[in-house]
């Protein structure tokens, strides 16, 4: 404070504090929140009922970045932020654009969803984005996404990259299973969660099971020569009398066989 | 952790540290906007972009100039930069005061059926500073609002507003003056 200042503080006491209470002001509750979301810094989410029971799914500037099965709001925001290392709020109002969206995308219509997988390797993110590729109805080996993505030593990277993906049931990461054709572990709830959903989406766990114990991995075509993965939609087209069941890649090619294009076996 | 760390810990981490910029400067940078703007809406919204420029700026600037910078100046200084770019795009409803100034005590609110309920003094008092404030003339009001809710040094105040020391320290004696005038005039003819 300068001498004008403590004079005036003396002669007018009232106003000097008036003008310093003009500052007692606090910020809206939702500033911080909507900063953090424009910047990309901190997300907010929403709750959806979905096939495996509620979930939390939170999204900022960049995309849906996570989703999550947690009892209540509290967990999930210390889930989240131990995670993110960022904080997470309920929106106010979630934009309808995106709920919309993830409601059709859920029930299977071709919708575009941004995802936030900045936190990722480049690996993991490879993983992921290959993870989308497969339709709904389909499911694929671990090793076929090592392969595609160029990896093909990879499987178990691939294994936990699919184990840690951020937004489980948005990126399918339960279309894709053991090599042996066993359904394998899924890190939304299970096996079980997985077999449920997949049945949701069209697949025939049983079936799959079935074929995994009986050491079958694909299915050629008599009338076409090509061979493919079982879910594979080509696969599915085949008439029974002209499906012919194979253990490995080799024994389809040597059986004169080549592999689907689609679906891509090898 | 102290404000002062910041800078510093801003320099190696925008990321990492941002929130915390936010929450300690947050509660003054909208009560600087409030009396600003005059308007809940706008003042929540010029402090909003005026932290989402900074996080900008922020990224785009080398460590070592982060590291020396005063982040509270400068934050004044973007949040001005943000008010006066809206107020040019669209002439903002700022309160009109010459009901208020025109010394003859006809305001409005002097009508008691007027008010929806009965209003403490201290908070009369308030409401009646904030219209004078509103009032002043841009030069002692941003003056005024830098040094009392802002809480910035007449050096400070210059840098924010490019002038030299001097001006500001009059243009804060004189807002402080017009105010105490204004006050008193308001007295006088409220009886």
């Amino acid at each position: 404070m300068d001498e004008f200042e403590h004079v005036l503080t003396m002669e007018a006491p009232e106003l000097m504090q008036g003008l310093r209470c003009l500052g007692d002001v606090k910020a809206p509750a939702g500033l911080l929140p909507a900063v953090l979301m424009r910047v990309g810094l901190g997300d907010a989410y929403w709750r959806l009922e979905t096939v495996i029971g509620p979930v939390f799914i939170a999204y900022n500037a960049h995309g849906i970045s996570a989703l999550m099965r947690a009892g209540d709001p509290v967990r999930f925001e210390q889930a989240f932020r131990q995670r993110f290392n960022r904080p997470v709020y309920p929106a106010l109002q979630p934009p309808t654009d995106l709920v919309r969206a993830v409601r059709q995308y859920l029930s299977g219509k071709r919708t575009r969803l941004h995802f936030d997988l900045r936190g990722l390797s480049a690996f993991e993110r490879a993983v992921l984005l290959k993870a989308l590729e497969i339709p709904r109805g389909q499911v694929r080996p671990y090793a076929w996404i090592a392969r595609e993505i160029g990896h093909p030593k990879a499987g178990r990277a691939v294994g936990t990259a699919l184990r840690h993906n951020p937004i489980p049931l948005l990126i399918p990461c339960h279309r894709v299973v053991r090599s042996d054709g066993h359904i394998g572990n899924y890190s939304l709830g299970g096996s079980l969660v997985k077999r449920a959903l997949l049945q949701a989406e069209g697949v025939d766990p049983e079936a799959l099971e079935a074929l995994a114990r009986a050491g079958i991995r694909y299915y050629g075509s008599e009338t076409t020569h090509i061979f493919c993965f079982p879910t594979c939609a080509h696969a599915r087209r085949i008439n029974d009398r002209h499906r012919v069941p194979f253990r490995t890649e080799e024994e389809a090619i040597q059986a004169g066989y080549r592999p689907c294009t689609l679906c891509r076996p090898l | 952790m102290h404000v002062d760390d910041l800078a510093a810990q801003l320099a190696t981490d925008v990321d990492g540290h941002f929130e915390r910029l936010v929450l300690a400067y947050q509660d003054r940078l909208y009560a600087f906007a409030l009396r600003l703007s005059a308007n809940p809406q706008d003042a929540e919204e010029i402090a909003q972009d005026a932290f989402v420029h900074a996080y900008h700026a922020l990224k785009r600037y080398e460590a070592e100039r982060i590291r020396t910078m005063a982040l509270k100046p400068w934050l004044y200084q973007i949040a001005l930069n943000v008010f006066r770019n809206r107020a040019r795009a669209r002439r903002p409803a700022l309160v009109s005061l010459d009901s208020l100034g025109d010394g003859t005590g006809m305001e409005p609110e002097d009508d008691e059926g007027d008010r929806p309920e009965p209003i403490t003094e201290r908070a009369e008092r308030e409401r009646e500073l904030v219209a004078q404030v509103a009032a002043l003339p841009e030069r002692y009001r941003l003056a005024l609002l830098l040094r009392y809710i802002g809480g910035l040094d007449y050096a400070e105040i210059a840098a924010v507003l490019g002038q030299p020391v001097g001006t500001v320290k009059s243009n804060v004696h004189r807002g402080v003056q017009r105010l105490r005038l204004a006050m008193v005039e308001q007295r006088i003819v409220a009886g």
